[in-house]
């Protein structure tokens, strides 16, 4: 109830500044200015956009199979914000304390495939059922190494809920944490950047960074939006969509932007923790610890991560389909399978 | 196996090259380039920031001897018709009223003789050639920097630049009508001066213009084609 309380509104809101956010970073790097027209720098360039958006008519084409064309885009949006519901907000606060927590949220997110599938097909368009197939292989492939890299991380916290992973990575932890999993060098009362997973266990970095590729293909986003790519295949398949339909898929990959971006910031950057230590008598991680600061901190590192995915958006031109599929089974997934192997014998080794 | 982790080691290296690049872009965004013209001795060190020109707010400079709009100075122009005739699409309409004396100076003392019941240049014709202010002896039509003239109607860009009123074309009209039947009946009565009189003298309408042009026009094709083919390779080997 409180993640429907919390994260519904701030989903709306977020996007509305993602878009903005998004075109403005997009004419940053171009040399250009972005929207400057609509309100002061443009800021309400994308309400102008969603009220427009709004207004258009909901066409349903004659060809289309009403029942699956339909519900396509609630069940895309309803899986993507299903995902939220095990997200922890701050310290003392998270949604469903289930056990079984990214386990849930990586089976939950991954329905959102047939959403897709669904818009694809009911649409009876070549375009969009060429899109629907991209992206089930695309979802399906890059499943496994966010999977396992998620599976490195579960291994070295030895739990599933994302809360008990986030109380792990401070001063609260109940277990002793150890910097770079060295037992020399205890730092449970330091907490800070220190007891961070990712520097409790630095070849999570590579996990991260294979999480971070693997969210993006998740996401749809460039460079692995072959679902949509709208250069080759008008808008994947969203094509035949208008109005506020459309507006949900776009919801939906915002949404799954920014899901992906806390899970990133839960799983290997403190979650909601202060990145500040408490030094000697400067107890800085104390001071910025707390629900108020726990939000800020979670969020401020959602929205790194989200800045993150923008730029390597307007970086990156788009992968070919073979290209994508090397990528994920000839080298994410060794990779990743390696890692998961290091984490184990690292933490038996020296933990 | 050599080769896959020479792949990855390429996918990393050029991947945060990539992003280094991007990044670099996004952190010169902060500045912006000044418009400044080609003349300008900074012009080729503003090399970062947003590039965009805002047109309607902001533009570049425009060199004083840009070749846009047509002037006419009217006071200069003694309506000889040369710039009519040279001109290779016919984008400027000349209607020449002639006096009956010198009706005064231009400002490099030329005198005048004709007035200009009309004057007009179409600029939506116009293809900037500059062949007219070449021709112009009194130097009175000029290309200026005024590059900005767009208008919702075609008509709009037919710029009128004669200053007479219908009346006024009317009355000198009839003044040189009457002073040319003068001159006829004067001939008619005294012989003696066949020399002074050409057949020249006529009432100047529009029709007679055209009737003169043929005569002239001979050069006009010769004129033509001529600076066009001397340009051309000239300019090619400029750059």
């Amino acid at each position: 109830m409180i993640t429907f309380l919390i994260f519904l509104p701030f989903l709306l809101f977020f996007v509305v500044i993602a878009v903005y956010g998004e075109r403005k970073i997009s004419a940053f790097v171009q040399t250009r200015v972005g929207p400057i027209e609509v309100g002061p720098f443009g800021l309400f360039q994308t309400i102008a956009d969603l009220l427009k958006m709004l207004q258009k008519e909901d066409i349903r084409p004659f060809a289309i199979d009403k029942f699956l064309f339909l519900i396509a885009p609630l069940i895309v949006f309803a899986s993507v914000f299903t995902g939220y519901s095990v997200l922890p907000i701050t310290q003392g606060i998270a949604g469903s304390e289930i056990s079984t927590g990214v386990f849930f949220l990586l089976g939950v997110i991954s329905l959102d495939v047939l959403g897709i599938l669904m818009a694809g097909w009911g649409s009876n368009n070549k375009f969009s059922v060429l899109g629907a197939m991209r992206s089930v292989a695309q979802i399906v492939s890059y499943e496994i190494p966010l999977g396992l890299s998620i599976l490195a991380v579960v291994m070295l916290a030895g739990t599933l809920n994302l809360q008990e992973i986030s109380v792990l990575q401070g001063v609260q932890s109940e277990s002793p944490a150890y910097f770079l999993g060295i037992h020399a060098l205890e730092v449970t009362d330091i907490g800070g950047i220190l007891t961070w997973n990712i520097f409790q266990m630095p070849i999570l970095f590579v996990a991260f960074v294979i999480f971070f590729i693997s969210s993006l293909a998740e996401a749809n986003r460039v460079p692995f939006d072959l679902p949509e790519s709208e250069s080759e295949l008008i808008g994947g398949y969203h094509t035949e969509y208008s109005g506020f339909r459309w507006g949900l898929f776009m919801l939906a990959e915002y949404g799954m932007m920014l899901l992906v971006s806390f899970l990133a910031a839960i799983l290997f950057f403190g979650s909601w923790q202060s990145p500040l230590p408490n030094v000697g008598s400067f107890t800085l991680g104390d001071w910025t610890n707390g629900v108020v600061w726990g939000i800020f901190w979670l969020f401020l590192k959602a929205m790194f991560f989200i800045v993150l995915q923008m730029m390597v958006r307007w970086t990156y031109p788009r992968l070919r389909v073979d290209q994508l599929m090397t990528l994920s089974w000839k080298y994410l997934i060794p990779i990743s399978i390696f890692v998961l192997f290091i984490v184990g014998i690292w933490k038996l080794a020296l933990v | 196996m050599k080769d896959y982790f020479r792949h990855i080691a390429l996918a990393i290296s050029t991947s945060l090259s990539g992003l280094r690049l991007t990044f670099k872009y996004l952190f010169e965004a902060r500045e912006k380039r000044k418009p400044i013209g080609v003349a300008d001795d900074n012009y080729f060190e503003q090399d970062k920031g947003i590039a965009t020109l805002q047109y309607p707010f902001e533009s570049l400079p425009v060199p004083d001897n840009g070749r846009y709009k047509l002037h006419n100075e009217i006071d200069d122009c003694i309506v000889c018709d040369k710039c009519a005739k040279v001109c290779p699409v016919d984008c400027i309409e000349i209607e020449p009223v002639r006096a009956t004396e010198a009706i005064g100076n231009t400002s490099d003392g030329t005198p005048k003789r004709i007035y200009a019941a009309k004057f007009d240049i179409d600029m939506a014709k116009c293809c900037f050639c500059g062949l007219c202010t070449t021709v112009c002896p009194t130097e009175c039509l000029t290309m200026t920097k005024a590059y900005d003239f767009s208008t919702f109607d075609v008509k709009d860009h037919n710029y009128s630049f004669a200053e007479m009123s219908l009346v006024e074309i009317a009355q000198k009209r009839n003044e040189f009508e009457e002073f040319q039947a003068n001159k006829t009946k004067a001939k008619a009565i005294g012989v003696s001066d066949a020399s002074g009189v050409a057949a020249k003298p006529k009432v100047v309408i529009s029709k007679p213009v055209t009737g003169v042009k043929p005569v002239v026009g001979k050069p006009k094709p010769v004129l033509k084609p001529k600076p066009m083919i001397r340009k051309k390779p000239s300019d090619d080997r400029d750059n």
